[in-house]
């Protein structure tokens, strides 16, 4: 029974097909919100308390709701397989995670929806919301465990962990970062449960929420979440280039130093920088001391992404690239987490006044429209391990280009409305007339855009998943072991342990196969 | 479809033991941002007036009593119980049926008793939870504390369970739950001293 199975492509399905949801109800919140954000001095559907509580569901789906159930359920699907292997580690840890994080993220958005959450005025459902985050993270973290224990013990012999696929390294490194950042989220949620609901003395009631477990629902938690996509593009790219990854090492040590960001989560270093005119080279050891945390928090990471996307790069350049739905939404989705992880450099400079702004919300916009762009192409290219029918590559191809387009309209106004001051929390007490209204009327049209994009990508997913066209075994010329079991997989998905002599074990094999034949 | 070579037996696995460690790093953080969230309070605390201890940070209030001696003895018996933990794991090699069995049950019976302690703490410290920050605190980070430590002791039992209903061979299990006390004795040091040793 499906309710009850601990089958990971079963749980894997449960948590994207869920995430999918999420992500519909998390854009239509933040379509509203930034609608009101177009004349906020009328409030056209909401009104002020409204607006705040809005804002927070939509984060709170957009982050809890869609990005982190998406990649963690295409982890959970597609790694095992990946690796070899005849099950996910410690399967019911993963489907009870299942259970858990969707009971509490149900409980949040109940919460908010009955005045509670962060800013909420019955006393009741915020304490209901912070006992919904505490629940949701738990499962989220159960979850992270079986996919980061997989990894670590049940990869096929051979099969070292620099042997192991790109997506399954970022799936360890993910999950890891994820069990070690959350459960600070989950101790933090347990001190304001406990102070919210008996004494309200110590975190600042209602508002104290935000500004205590804010860090959650913005950057650079959000990479935490991106680095399963970045490891995504790096399965894609190599197949629809039809090549090896390039530079394979780099690679692995790019999506590595993403990781660093975990570091960051809690604190998020802001830095002022030493711009003092004739006296920049005053005490230039203290100013290089003081630069070094932001250095090393914000600015590595952004060179793991550019090393990932110099990587992909220069394995399209050697290898002859098809052009395909998966390969589209990958590098859309690589090119929009850059420029969200780029803006953050930017914004986490205190010199800059970006701080408190809207150009916060572009950051997260494009980390988060990033991601799941990067989770689109993984469903259309892992869709045939997952459900045994492919989506039509014609059809998605357009939505491809739709998403660019969504995310660049939905992060880029905002952050230019962050340098006019735009506050990035409440809608009122800003004047958004003159330019401010177009960059508000840009943004939402980027969001509606991102929803009709994602309406049309499940569209495309239901037909497949109900009549699409079967898929066979490897339909894209695979290089991993997930291509050499039928599409779906049987239940124990392979019938004999294999041994693994390289990366790109499938390659080898039709390399091998193709130089007898000849 | 083509067939990659077979391999001749299945690799060796720890899920169980990894996973446990895996979930004793996330544990760890949970309690380590607890502890520093109380720290930091603890430091912002405005200064006051001490008869006993001269100026000091305004964050426990004086009346406050800490039954020291409860709380001393929950550090004690988390250590014993890291002994009669590794104890079960040594007799459960040997597939020493009896003491494994003694020896699980040790586990569980010191494990009630630290968890007795703290409730012992919490009625005789007579701390009302609305009191004032660091009420609410105090009972956040033990109470906490103590869900991990019921969590050890089902944890214990469950590998009890396994092994005297003839799973010898499974000793991972085991050796699981002596690596999770292990973690409960050093976090509860932890928490010892933040909380009832510096208040």
């Amino acid at each position: 029974m499906w309710i009850t199975s601990a089958d990971h492509k079963q749980v894997g399905r449960l948590y994207a097909g869920t995430g999918l949801v999420g992500l519909l109800a998390g854009l239509v919140l933040a379509v509203l919100v930034a609608f009101e954000r177009i004349d906020a001095e009328g409030y056209q559907l909401l009104d002020t308390d409204s607006a705040t509580q809005v804002l927070s569901a939509a984060r709170l789906l957009l982050t809890f709701g869609a990005v982190a159930p998406l990649l963690l359920g295409l982890a959970v699907a597609v790694v095992p397989l990946q690796l070899g292997a005849r099950a996910l580690a410690l399967p019911r840890l993963a489907a009870g995670g299942y259970w858990m994080w969707l009971t509490g993220l149900g409980l949040a958005v109940a919460s908010i929806v009955a005045n509670g959450g962060p800013g909420g005025g019955s006393s009741d459902m915020v304490d209901l919301y912070l006992l919904g985050t505490i629940v949701m993270s738990t499962g989220l973290v159960m979850t992270a465990t079986s996919v980061a224990t997989s990894v670590l013990t049940t990869r096929a012999p051979g099969m070292g962990l620099l042997r192991a696929p790109l997506f399954a390294w970022s799936s360890l490194i993910g999950s890891v970062t994820l069990l070690l950042a959350l459960p600070v989220f989950i101790g933090t949620s347990i001190y304001l449960y406990v102070d919210h609901k008996y004494a309200r003395a110590a975190f600042g009631g209602n508002t104290g929420v935000s500004d205590w477990a804010g860090w959650a629902l913005s950057q650079p938690f959000t990479y935490l979440l991106a680095i399963p996509a970045l490891g995504m593009v790096l399965d894609i790219v190599p197949v629809m280039g039809r090549t090896k990854l390039a530079q394979r090492s780099a690679a692995y040590v790019a999506l590595g130093i993403v990781s660093i960001a975990t570091l960051a989560t809690v604190t998020q270093t802001m830095v002022t920088l030493p711009w003092e005119g004739d006296t920049f080279f005053a005490n230039a050891g203290e100013k290089i001391a003081d630069l070094l945390p932001w250095g090393l928090l914000t600015v590595v990471p952004l060179l793991g992404v550019l090393g990932v996307l110099g990587t992909s790069a220069l394995t399209l350049k050697n290898g002859k690239p098809r052009v395909a739905a998966p390969l589209v939404f990958a590098l859309h989705g690589l090119l929009t987490i850059l420029l969200g992880v780029a803006a953050n450099v930017l914004g986490s400079i205190e010199d800059a006044g970006l701080r408190g702004s809207i150009f916060e919300a572009g950051t997260y916009v494009a980390i988060t429209f990033g991601s799941v762009t990067v989770a689109f192409g993984a469903l259309c290219f892992w869709g045939p391990k997952l459900w045994g029918r492919r989506i039509s590559d014609k059809a998605a191809l357009p939505l491809g280009l739709l998403a660019l387009l969504a995310t660049a309209l939905g992060s880029i106004p905002y952050m230019i409305a962050g340098f006019a001051d735009q506050p990035a929390g409440a809608l009122d007490g800003f004047s958004y007339s003159g330019p401010q209204e177009l960059w508000n009327t840009l943004t939402t049209a980027g969001f509606a855009l991102m929803l009709l994009t994602s309406l049309g990508f499940i569209a495309l997913a239901a037909k497949s998943f109900i009549s699409g066209e079967s898929a066979g075994d490897d339909p894209w010329d695979g290089q991993t072991l997930e291509w050499a079991t039928s599409s779906p997989p049987p239940a124990d998905n392979f019938s004999d342990l294999v041994v693994v002599g390289s990366a790109t074990p499938l390659s080898d094999l039709k390399s091998a196969s193709n130089g007898k034949d000849a | 479809m083509l067939a990659l070579p077979p391999a001749p037996s299945a690799p060796a696995r720890r899920q169980v033991f990894v996973g446990t460690a895996l979930a004793v790093a996330a544990s760890t953080t949970l309690l380590g941002g607890m502890l520093a969230t109380w720290l930091q309070f603890r430091a912002d605390a405005p200064l006051r007036e001490s008869a006993k201890r001269g100026l000091i940070r305004d964050w426990m209030p004086e009346k406050i009593v800490v039954p020291e001696v409860a709380a001393n003895m929950m550090v004690i018996g988390l250590c014993v119980v890291c002994i009669m933990a590794q104890w079960a794991v040594y007799s459960a090699k040997r597939v020493d049926r009896t003491h494994a069995g003694l020896a699980f049950g040790l586990t569980a019976m010191f494990g009630l008793m630290v968890v007795n302690a703290q409730v012992f703490i919490w009625t005789q410290m007579g701390v009302a939870v609305n009191d004032g920050a660091f009420h609410t605190m105090f009972y956040a980070i033990t109470g906490t504390m103590t869900l991990l430590m019921v969590a050890g002791i089902v944890f214990t039992a469950v590998a009890a369970f396994r092994f005297l209903g003839g799973r010898t061979k499974e000793l991972e299990v085991v050796s699981a739950s002596a690596l999770y006390w292990y973690f409960l004795t050093a976090a509860f040091t932890a928490v010892w001293f933040v909380v009832y040793v510096q208040k």
